[in-house]
């Protein structure tokens, strides 16, 4: 089969043929970003919250130094996969890790690792903001409760800060789906690749990458949506139905009734 | 002689090179209300704070039961048995009423759901609240989250409350729901410590009265002693100035 001339006629031929590779390419981006995104939050959780902690006088020696030591190398980590391209991360993991070290791992490790370890660097700077952000009230109010320090924070300080940190998440998505390009410095076919394979073939750069852009587009606009949706249930319904339980029902172990039998 | 709850002795309290609280000593009794007044900035939070150890003091004594509170490994338990309610009400916003009054249960107190919700239920009831129990807090008037706040402290029924200044961000229509209900709760003889301007309300209510001026306890005494016949010229003046204002 020959290449058409026109446009469309790429488009629909690409389509036909390369089509199904173009959409494993585009599956392999949605799931290194979607599981990127996901072990991120949780190392960006993890993080942020240890950064949190504040050293208090009280403390002892042991806790203040064992802190002090755990923040200063979360703080290098946080700073170096922040500060270098993610291309350069993942042409030294995967390659200059085998050369140097004789560490081979395997391409799809290399790719969620990468991913995951540099959306942990970014989620961790943004939970430890969202952490600060919740008002002193609300940890004052927990404690004057009664509760820990891990209590007030599990309880009523992280749900807090996460649903603040939600429009952030999804950013932080949208930019894994466009960012796992730049692995096919290492070899994964994802979108890119497979895009890159089809337009070198037919020397059909402009076309196939506007098929790419295309995909691409719909992978961000609906994660984005889908993420909103998920903001919207975590903020709960706007109105409030006035509760019409007779309160009277539950507290019987606590009120006293006017007894029957005095009544006979 | 009934037996004092809470003593405070020589208390200090610095913020850098500032004293805020200068030698601060007095006790209160089970059963005692005793209110807190005093100008601006003469460090009334601050020794409601200290006292539940939301501040830690420089320096002195509070005894809880007898027992120095300051030495105490398990803070969390004797906060669990100090309510406070505060000023701005710091309801968590991330809850509804309901679980508002039940977390504490839950987490501190360790009750299983359905005790923790009867007991919740029970004093939302007391409070007038019961029918806004799956509201968010920000979906409340300012007295109805003061209510709230007040249900959510005596759910775990403390020895003694603290208030600081519960009615001081509520809009003048609101007031009068939240003081009734402090006065309810006095009149069912619970303990409470009460950081207040409002005067009238502090001479009705209480049968402790303790003025601060500039870090120290100007004077102290029953509420007849201090309203009608204060000594010290500063409580004199203090307590014109709301007259001259009402
Ligand atoms: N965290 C803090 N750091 C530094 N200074 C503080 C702090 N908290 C309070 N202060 C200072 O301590 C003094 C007493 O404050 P405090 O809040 O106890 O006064 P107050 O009597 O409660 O006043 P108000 O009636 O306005 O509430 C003030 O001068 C205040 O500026
Ligand atoms: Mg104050």
């Amino acid at each position: 089969m020959s290449l058409p001339q026109d446009f469309w006629g790429r488009i629909i031929f690409i389509i036909n043929e390369y089509g199904l590779s173009l959409l494993k390419g585009a599956g392999t981006t949605l799931l290194i970003a979607l599981v990127g995104t996901l072990i991120g939050c949780v190392i960006g959780l993890i993080v942020g919250t240890i950064q949190a902690i504040p050293i208090s006088k009280k403390d002892n020696i042991f806790k203040k130094i064992f802190l002090r030591i755990l923040k200063i190398i979360m703080s290098i980590y946080v700073e170096v996969f922040r500060g270098t391209p993610m291309m350069v991360q993942a042409m030294f993991i995967y390659y200059g890790l085998a050369v140097c070290f004789g560490i081979n791992m395997s391409m799809w490790f290399a790719a969620f690792f990468i991913v995951s370890i540099n959306t942990g660097a970014y989620m961790a700077e943004t939970v430890r903001g969202g952490i600060l952000s919740v008002a002193d009230g609300q940890t004052e109010a927990a404690k004057a409760l009664g509760m820990t320090y891990t209590q007030t924070m599990l309880y009523v300080i992280l749900p807090q800060a996460l649903k603040n940190i939600m429009p952030q998440i999804g950013n932080n998505l949208i930019i894994n789906i466009k960012d796992t390009c730049v692995l096919s410095v290492i070899g994964t076919v994802e979108l890119f690749f497979a895009t890159k394979s089809v337009a070198g073939t037919y020397y059909t750069y402009f076309e196939a990458n506007a098929i790419a852009m295309v995909m691409y587009l719909c992978m961000t606009v609906s994660c984005a949506k889908l993420l909103r949706l998920i903001e919207n249930k975590l903020n709960g319904p706007e109105n409030y139905s006035l509760s019409t339980t007779d309160t009277l029902a539950f507290t019987s172990g606590l009120l006293k009734y006017p007894n029957k039998k005095e009544a006979k | 002689m009934s037996e004092r709850i809470i003593k405070v002795k020589n208390l200090k309290k610095n913020f850098g090179k500032h004293e805020v609280l200068k030698n601060i000593n007095f006790s209160v009794k089970k059963g005692d209300i005793t209110t807190i007044i005093g100008a601006s900035g003469s460090g009334k939070s601050t020794l409601l704070r200290c006292i539940n150890l939301l501040e830690n003091p420089t320096d002195g004594e509070i005894l809880y039961n007898g027992e120095n509170i300051l030495n105490s490994k398990n803070v969390p338990a004797y906060r669990a048995k100090v309510g406070m309610v505060f000023q701005n009400f710091n309801l968590f916003e991330n809850m509804n009423v309901l679980q508002n009054c039940m977390v504490g249960l839950r987490k501190v107190l360790k009750m299983n759901k359905e005790e923790a919700k009867e007991r919740s239920l029970y004093y939302l009831e007391k409070v007038g609240m019961t029918p806004y129990i799956n509201a968010k807090p920000r979906q409340l008037s300012g007295g109805q989250k003061q209510r709230v706040a007040i249900a959510r402290a005596l759910a775990m029924q403390p020895d003694v409350l603290l208030f600081d200044e519960p009615t001081s961000a509520l809009d003048p229509q609101m007031v009068g729901e939240v003081l009734s209900v402090i006065k309810k709760l006095a009149e069912e003889g619970l303990t409470m410590i009460i950081v207040t301007h409002e005067m009238a309300f502090a001479k009705e209510i209480s049968n402790h009265v303790v003025f601060m001026h500039n870090g120290v306890i100007a004077e102290e005494g029953n509420a007849d002693r201090i309203f009608v016949n204060p000594k010290k010229a500063e409580t004199k003046e203090f307590l014109q100035r709301f007259i001259a204002c009402a």
